[in-house]
């Protein structure tokens, strides 16, 4: 039998060409539209946190998707969408050198102080 | 310099540390990541089809808005897997070209047509309870935007396997005709659904790699028997059977023997001559063709507006 398909289990199907992914067939993509970053609020209170992404045409259109996306089941009371450009990040391979100034400091943390067991609510 | 890299990478995976967008990667990490979880994505979108199939034929109000609502995850999973992919680099575009020009698979178990609405009932307990059981152990995948992607996938996915017991359990309770609709969607979907959990582990060579990186965890043969043995206790309280005369409690192996798979079917539907392949890329397709002017729209409106701020 000589079909092409060299891997197959859950979730990954082979392809139909052997050899690695090919993640530049791009057929020019026209006008995706952006990308936007969303955060949801849980309940009054909480923070947003990071849930996910989608692509909308503009700022209206990324909260309404973001409703059907990612609180389907209530998961939210408040969305924030950001447009993926605007985000910027510190990179990975400088965490050593960008971290280094709070390494050092253990005695930041309560737990550095021993104290008699007399003091107490401390 | 790569091999050092490369070794902290394994360490980063050995230590259970999980893998972002930013940190260093293999190419072929990678790549396997993208192919896996795009196709991973397409499945979620080609998988409402059938499904949709029968929501203008619902036998209830209830059961329609069910059945609507579980089309919606479908489509919600799609799009959380699609977005985990994005952040490897490639766009939604390219993944979208690749599922309709056929470079990217997606579950074969798509391919097969949904002739009854007990077809609905079945799909949920078995095609839902078979992914169930390959997607759990993916929320703790190494890479991290895949594993929080499948944890949202997961808490969503059991509603989808009980409303599907729940159908098939009313099915078992009404009239002779009922309880044959239901017999007969088990006995087509039965095999096509232990197929899902993928070849033998004797004959899927590159597993290795994905298990060292911790992108799998289980084996598919591992997977798939633990599925019998599960699916072969609840058949019972249904009062139905699954079509394998072969399968039978082992009581060494404390666990279900089953009979041989037809593994030729699956390569046929895999490589796109299964009963439906045609059918479901040319739906996909059509509303890919159909939605443009849509797309289009709303991207010169956006513009338009922007321009309008700029203005004012």
């Amino acid at each position: 039998m000589s079909f092409q398909l060299n891997k197959q289990y859950y979730g990954d199907y082979g392809e139909a060409k052997n050899g690695a992914a090919d993640i530049s067939t791009s057929g020019a993509s026209k006008q995706e539209w952006p990308l936007w970053e969303i955060f949801i609020r849980n309940k009054q209170g909480l923070d947003h946190k990071h849930v996910g992404s989608l692509h909308a045409a503009d700022a209206a259109m990324a909260i309404e998707n973001a409703r059907d996306v990612y609180t389907r089941r209530m998961e939210g009371v408040s969305i924030w969408a950001v447009e993926t450009k605007f985000i910027h990040a510190s990179n990975p391979d400088d965490a050593a050198a960008l971290y280094d100034p709070a390494n050092d400091k253990a005695y930041r943390h309560p737990t550095f102080y021993d104290l008699p067991e007399a003091v107490k609510y401390m | 310099m790569e091999k050092n890299l490369e070794t902290i990478f394994q360490e980063k995976i050995d230590a259970e540390i999980r893998i972002e967008p930013k940190d260093w990667m293999p190419e072929k990490y990678r790549q396997t990541l993208i192919r896996q979880i795009s196709q991973h994505a397409h499945s979620e979108i080609v998988g409402m089809l059938p499904e949709g199939n029968w929501i203008t034929r619902a036998p209830s109000l209830r059961r329609k808005a069910i059945l609507l609502a579980k089309v919606q995850d479908e489509a919600g999973h799609g799009l959380y897997l699609y977005s985990a992919a994005e952040t490897l680099g490639i766009s939604r575009d390219e993944m979208t070209e690749q599922l309709h020009t056929g470079k990217a698979k997606y579950s074969s178990i798509f391919n097969y047509p949904t002739l009854s609405w007990a077809d609905m009932g079945v799909i949920g307990w078995l095609v839902d309870g078979a992914a169930i059981m390959n997607q759990v152990p993916l929320c703790r995948s190494s890479f991290g935007p895949y594993a929080r992607a499948m944890v949202r996938v997961c808490k969503e996915e059991s509603f989808h396997q009980r409303q599907g017991f729940e159908i098939l359990l009313t099915l078992s309770k009404g009239t002779e005709a009922q309880r044959q609709m239901a017999q007969d969607a088990i006995d087509r979907w039965w095999w096509p659904s232990i197929m899902m959990f993928g070849p033998k582990d004797d004959e899927s060579p590159n597993s290795i790699l994905s298990m060292k990186w911790k992108i799998k965890r289980f084996s598919n043969d591992e997977l798939r028997q633990k599925f019998i043995d599960v699916i072969a206790e609840q058949v019972k309280v249904l009062g139905f059977t699954l079509p394998d005369k072969d399968l039978k409690w082992n009581e060494t192996r404390k666990h279900y023997d089953f009979g041989s798979i037809n593994w030729d079917e699956f390569w046929q539907v895999i490589q796109g001559n299964g009963p439906c392949n045609k059918e479901r890329l040319d739906a996909r397709k059509k509303a890919w063709a159909d939605g443009e002017w849509v797309r289009d729209a709303a991207t010169a409106y956006a513009n338009k507006k922007a321009k309008q701020n700029k203005a004012a």
